[in-house]
């Protein structure tokens, strides 16, 4: 009787047993950096925007403070977008006639609002407010990074939950005193360990239990 | 095969009266027999016949389970008071029909039951479709199946783990655990047998196949060394899970305050139940299936005859756990207990309760009779009322229990809807799909183990 298999089959099927094994673990392991890679998270991706609005210039250069835009960070869950009229402040007599600013003085004369792109979008089930954050010591560059140091905008973070849950864990490693909220070049300190622990003390904050439980973010 | 093989002069054997196969048969029949159902006899047209019908009912599954995910699980005829019904009471259902298979081959290996060599490839491959069937439920019932990865712990990205105090995760891992070991302990036992196949096959593309599936088995001294080695540490490893699965599973109910549910002996009872159930469905299965191919020979009488014996032993056990739940509820004094027990007798679905107790505890007493554990026909009636029985049981456990909330005004009715009978029906379905399908694609005895129960094989240990 000829034999059903090649003798090359001993070869193959010794080989098969491991591929196996680390074909899996590698698939496994490219699934797991894919979910949590810049092209799934759009982390770090600029996106384009109807008019080339630098934020890089305006808190870099410029120095205006987050909250001359973003007027309703400490008030409510929206850091709310500034209507162009807050952009005719200042462009209704510098670079009035720059052709960059055209879609913003078309804006204005049509009344139509700019159409920005959101960059920072958290999923439909996560309630996410900005006031409670800013108010209880987060600030803004914890989460947005250096905004002053971006031409076009981009996220920073993954803004996956395992990223949220890092701070909810360990609120203390980012907690800053309520003058340095809006300070883009904020470090934490080198005792910030007892620094965060007294300002967690100080602003209230619950223990982590509350600021892990599921309702807290998922209501 | 040494250490499976009785010894001739075991006083055990004097008083066994059935051979576990019959006389006259030598190695060469008994692999002739039970290859030719895989490789040359004809397909019997039962087989047609069976596989059509079970072929249509998996469709009807198909179909209920493509309308429940588009439309979501309010099909279904569970709501509130009543959370967990059909679903959760065909699981346990199936579940514990699959302990059978793995009693028998692990536990009654490990005690060197010879007469379990007919019947533990049969009883292996039904356990395997029956955790299958099981493992649809809780997945279905999870609502969004295609997220069921979330129940186990891997790296993801939300930064959370499974909730490892709730008894639905050790669920997750007692059932996975089964089905895995179950698949890789019949796989095991298969190797030798796959060899013989691909020996005998005729065309070239079952060689390549059972050729594949064998693993390069030569039957070699090495290799039977390492096999019967892998054999047992896998028994081991299995005997265990015989009583941890079902346990689980109870802990499901158990480990809740539900009156009917919070009760210390749910573990002992699950699993005499489960075992009770599985040994009903091999003996539903096996009684038809040896006359349909002509098998007598090799599950004798004397199967038949244990496998009753053990039914009416784990019987016994679950009617002792019914009567220990009603004296519980009467010796907690607690109104609720009370009222549990009460609602059982004499509540709007006590004719289900009465029904269970006929079917579970009163039926098979029959079985006391030597007169009817020699007739194949009455012990295959009574493993279709156990089989009816063990699927009251646990109605009676799950949505009877939870009908009558702590507060009146939550009490509700429960009624199945026409999607919970499909998707019952339809796992049935699939089971005896996938059983008639082992039957015709795989020997259905395990052909080398049944080789060493032969007296020749006796002798030649006595030789050496």
């Amino acid at each position: 009787m000829p034999q059903i298999f090649h003798q090359s089959t001993n070869t193959i099927a010794k080989v098969s047993i491991f591929g196996a094994v680390f074909i899996g673990a590698a698939l496994l392991f490219v699934i797991a950096e894919f979910n949590r890679s810049s092209y799934y998270t759009q982390a770090f991706v600029a996106r384009p925007q109807p008019v080339q609005f630098s934020h890089k210039h305006h808190v870099g250069d410029d120095g205006i403070d987050c909250r001359y835009c973003h007027t309703t960070v400490e008030t409510s869950a929206s850091a709310g977008m500034p209507s162009t009229k807050t952009c005719m402040n200042c462009h209704s007599q510098i670079w009035a006639n720059s052709p960059y600013l055209e879609p913003v003085r078309a804006s204005f004369r049509d009344e139509k609002p700019i159409g920005w792109v959101r960059v920072h979008d958290l999923p439909d089930f996560v309630y996410f407010n900005h006031s409670i954050h800013v108010n209880k010591g987060v600030g803004c560059s914890t989460c947005h990074g250096a905004v002053d140091n971006m031409p076009l905008m981009y996220q920073v973070a993954s803004l996956q939950m395992e990223w949220c849950l890092q701070c909810h864990r360990n609120p203390e490693a980012v907690l800053r005193p309520k003058d340095q909220i809006f300070n883009m070049q904020w470090q934490a300190p080198a005792n910030q360990k007892e620094v965060g622990a007294q300002l967690a003390k100080s602003y209230n904050i619950r223990s982590t239990a509350v600021l892990t439980s599921c309702s807290t973010c998922h209501r | 095969m040494s250490q499976r093989v009785d010894e001739p002069h075991d006083d055990m054997r004097m008083h066994i009266t059935a051979p576990v196969i019959e006389p006259g048969y030598d190695f060469g029949t008994v692999t002739d027999k039970i290859s030719a159902i895989v490789l040359r006899r004809r397909t019997p047209p039962g087989w047609f016949f069976g596989f059509s019908i079970s072929f249509i009912i998996t469709m009807i599954l198909m179909v209920t389970i493509t309308h429940l995910v588009l439309t979501g699980i309010g099909i279904w005829g569970n709501n509130q008071p009543v959370g967990w019904s059909f679903d959760i009471i065909n699981f346990v259902w199936w579940i514990g029909i699959g302990h059978a298979g793995t009693l028998i081959s692990a536990i009654l290996l490990l005690f060197r039951q010879t007469w379990r060599t007919s019947i533990n490839r049969f009883a292996e491959a039904m356990t395997l479709f029956a955790v299958a069937c099981a493992g649809l439920f809780p997945l279905l019932h999870t609502g969004r199946p295609w997220l069921a990865y979330w129940l186990f712990p891997y790296p993801n990205t939300m930064g959370i783990q499974p909730q490892f105090r709730s008894p639905l995760m050790w669920d997750v891992f007692a059932v996975s655990t089964y089905g895995t070991v179950s698949a890789l302990f019949w796989f095991i036992g298969l190797i030798p047998d796959f060899a013989t196949l691909r020996d005998r096959a005729k065309s070239r593309f079952f060689q390549v196949v059972y050729g594949m599936l064998s693993l390069g088995w030569r039957g070699s001294a090495r290799h039977w060394f390492r096999y019967e080695t892998t054999y047992l540490l896998l028994a081991g490893l299995a005997t265990p899970l015989v009583l941890s699965v079902h346990t689980i599973v109870s802990f499901d109910f158990a480990v809740s305050v539900i009156p009917g549910w919070h009760a210390t002996i749910f573990p002992p009872y699950f699993v005499a139940g489960a075992i009770y159930a599985g040994f009903a469905m091999v003996l539903l299965l096996t009684i038809p299936i040896r006359k349909l191919y002509g098998l007598e020979d090799f599950i004798t009488g004397r199967h038949i005859r244990n496998m009753a014996k053990i039914m009416l032993a784990t019987g016994l056990l679950v009617a002792y756990s019914y009567m220990v739940e009603t004296f519980t509820a009467w010796y907690s004094g607690n109104a609720y207990e009370e009222y549990m027990i009460f609602n059982r007798f004499k509540g709007p679905y006590m004719w289900l309760y009465w029904l269970l107790i006929f079917c579970n505890a009163v039926a098979p007493q029959v079985l006391w009779f030597r007169r009817v554990r020699h007739s194949n026909v009455a012990i295959w009636i009574v493993s279709i009322i156990v089989s009816v029985g063990m699927w009251l049981e646990r109605f009676i456990i799950i949505p009877v229990s939870l009908h009558r909330d702590f507060l009146p005004s939550s009490w509700g009715m429960y009624a199945p809807t026409l999607w919970d009978w499909t998707m019952f029906i339809g796992t049935i379905g699939m089971f005896f799909l996938l059983l008639l399908l082992f039957i015709r694609f795989l020997p259905m005895i395990s052909i080398f183990e049944m080789r060493t129960i032969l007296p020749q094989a006796e002798i030649r240990e006595e030789e050496a």
